[in-house]
């Protein structure tokens, strides 16, 4: 088992005849995943990576039987690309673009409510269930089928867990980059609710960062409901109030958001926290000596 | 994206949000003119800088007579302020904004924002205006209102005048504050905004409401579709090297510390500071050299970082992803060779092929280190720049 994907989750790609898109779309393929299919508007009919392309998501779904998807188009037309999808019946979205404005995510949020359909990001890594589904633009080799969780506000980060809890032979169930955008699809609490559900986790990472609250969030959940072992880091322990590291989200602004607040919200749930970086991988396999 | 106080001012004209009569002056005679063209007996000189704060280290004058506004324009311009927002360097006065006074009678707080965990815009208001509204939420939260609107409804009438009677505001003038968070909501919308705040709103002893202030930071997602509000842009009240960055596509911020920074990725670059940090050091910058790592761009980041004087050596971690440790290795020893690095490089890689990149980077005979471990690296490059 794993969470949200696996070696039978039927994708597609928006965004599929790009730089980008094709790119990715072929190591998505070579990873095994059951990529059937790509959308570019005015391309629908021709082959591209020995797959169909569609004109709209809805010929897609109907002629592929997709339930994911994956978005690689600019950012000014990924609301656009997200609401296409939501309206084709898409289960899960898998937005990879960064940069998209914040009044835009806005009003996607509002408009998914009650739609049932999921998205992981936008401005993130992707997800993937190791030796399974690779849905994004995570280097596949450093994965290793096993039983640790992993989710993060960022894709480096993600890269550095996986790292590190394969370094130590433990593995992952599946690896989900939540993204570092103020405003952005499935949270910690989405996740780490799957995880806890899912029989082949046998322990979680969760890496956050400054700015919001949903580390908090994710404590207070985690007290409450979370019964595997929790291995946590917060980055930007070093950073300037005021000053956006990098992610439109990471930012500490009137005294909310501190690292300082979130590595004290989950220590006094109980959870351990790392203060190095480097230390996750250890600090997880500890936890089943 | 921040603009400058007149500017927003002139935008809040644009959207019907009444605000001091005024004008931006950039020379003392200048000053002086708008002054004496305004009438009246009193007006204010106000630094144009993009911090707040400004009322407490001398960057807002009242001025009693039209000798005494070109007199403080004289002693503001061309100076440098500095607030509790703007660091030691503070930033410089190369513009003021001559207003007329009025006469105050209670001063009011009202902004708009986008509010991450309701994922909504949202109005929040207080008749605590005039102070730090951090302050005034944290001492006394009650005494604080917001109210969140909902994207397909947008603004509207009730929500208005629940503010309006919480300020207290009665008669004509809940319908003047209406036209004001109306006003604020379109320019909001229709400009991509962030965050538009004014403290205080005052009410004069008339009973008008006027934006005393006003400050308006923009979502830089969005500022390239607004062509009129990028030209609004003051690189001068920015961070030189952080502006050169952006050029570059690398994403820079500036810090304290004597070791330069290097990294792949935001999260990893934050993580790395907090490891030079954890490990006795001081780190320099936030540098996030991003996806893609060419030599064009390593070698820019180079630069930048070598630009600080302060700094004694560098820590380069890269967690190759697509792009090969082999690559990005060759890339680096190629930027630190173009740009003749001579101060200590402690370079990470990980990835696919790290140990190929590792062995190029072992022996080249320059001043570069290739770590192993992010752990050992860290500690190397504090040690590294202890000693130099």
């Amino acid at each position: 088992m794993s969470i949200l994907i696996n070696k039978d989750t039927k994708v597609i790609c928006q965004g599929f005849t790009g730089k980008q898109g094709s790119f990715h779309s072929q190591q998505a393929l070579d990873y095994g995943t059951q990529l059937v299919g790509g959308v570019t508007p005015e391309r629908g009919g021709e082959s591209h990576l020995g797959l169909p392309v569609f004109n709209t998501v809805q010929d897609a779904v109907n002629a592929t039987g997709a339930t994911a998807s994956v978005i690689y188009v600019p950012p000014f037309y990924a609301a656009d690309a997200i609401l296409e999808a939501v309206d084709a019946g898409i289960e899960l979205i898998v937005c990879i673009t960064e940069g998209i404005p914040i009044l835009q995510m806005l009003r996607v949020k509002a408009a998914m409510a009650g739609t049932g359909t999921l998205l992981i990001g936008p401005n993130c890594p992707g997800i993937i269930t190791p030796g399974e589904c690779k849905i994004g633009i995570m280097p596949a080799n450093i994965h290793l089928p096993g039983s640790i969780g992993i989710v993060s506000r960022s894709g480096t980060l993600t890269y550095e867990s996986v790292h590190q809890t394969t370094a130590q032979g433990l593995g992952q169930s599946t690896c989900v980059g939540i993204g570092g955008d103020p405003i952005h699809g499935m949270n910690f609490v989405d996740i780490l609710s799957r995880f806890q559900a899912d029989e082949q986790t046998k322990g979680i990472v969760m890496v956050g960062e400054i700015g919001g609250g949903e580390e908090e969030e994710a404590a207070d959940y985690i007290k409450a409901h979370v019964t595997k072992p929790v291995v946590a880091y917060i980055a930007g322990q070093t950073a300037p109030p005021g000053k956006r590291m990098g992610h439109a989200g990471a930012i500490v602004t009137g005294g909310k958001g501190t690292a300082e607040g979130k590595v004290a919200a989950l220590k006094a749930a109980g959870i351990e926290v790392v203060n190095s970086p480097t230390d996750i991988g250890v600090a997880m396999k500890g936890c089943f000596k | 994206m921040n603009i400058h106080e007149y500017q927003a001012k002139q935008l809040f004209l644009h959207y019907a949000i009444p605000v001091p009569d005024g004008k931006q002056a950039t020379t003392p005679e200048q000053a002086e003119q708008i002054a004496k063209k305004l009438g009246g007996d009193g007006w204010v000189v106000k630094a144009q800088v993009h911090a707040g704060g400004r009322g407490k280290v001398g960057g807002v004058k009242l001025a009693q007579s039209l000798s005494e506004v070109a007199e403080f324009s004289r002693e503001m311009l061309g100076k440098r302020l500095v607030t509790k927002q703007t660091g030691a360097e503070g930033l410089p006065i190369n513009s003021l904004l001559i207003e007329k006074t009025y006469p105050i009678k209670r001063e009011l707080y009202l902004s708009v924002l986008v509010d991450r965990g309701s994922e909504r815009i949202i109005f929040i208001a207080s008749a605590a205006g005039g102070m730090d509204i951090e302050t005034v939420a944290h001492e006394t939260p009650e005494k604080i209102i917001s109210v969140p609107v909902h994207p397909a409804a947008g603004l509207q009438g009730y929500q208005c005048r629940k503010i309006a009677y919480t300020l207290r505001l009665k008669g004509a003038q809940i319908k003047a504050l209406s036209t004001i968070m109306q006003g604020l909501y379109d320019l909001f919308l229709a400009k991509d905004a962030s965050q538009i705040e004014i403290n205080p709103l005052i009410e004069t002893d008339s009973g008008e409401l006027m934006a005393l202030d006003a400050k308006i930071n923009f979502d830089d997602n969005s500022v390239a579709a607004h062509p009129d509000i990028l030209a609004m842009k003051d690189p001068d009240q920015e961070d030189e090297k952080e502006n050169k960055a952006e050029q570059f596509g690398l994403n820079y911020i500036t810090l304290e510390g004597n070791i330069g920074c290097m990294v792949n990725g935001a999260g990893l670059a934050m993580a790395t500071m907090d490891l030079v940090k954890l490990k006795g050091g001081q780190p320099a910058n936030f540098l996030d050299v991003g996806g893609g790592t060419s030599v064009e761009k390593v070698c820019e980041a180079f630069k930048l970082i070598l630009s600080d004087h302060s700094v004694k050596a560098v820590l380069v971690n890269i967690f190759g992803g697509i792009v090969q440790c082999d690559i990005i290795a060759a890339g680096i020893l190629a930027a630190v060779e173009q740009v003749h690095v001579t101060i200590p490089v402690v370079v990470r890689l990980e990835g696919t092929n790290a140990e190929q990149g590792r062995a190029l980077l072992s022996n080249t005979g320059l001043n570069l280190y290739a770590a192993d471990d992010l752990a050992h690296a860290a500690e190397q490059v504090v040690a590294l720049a202890e000693a130099a």
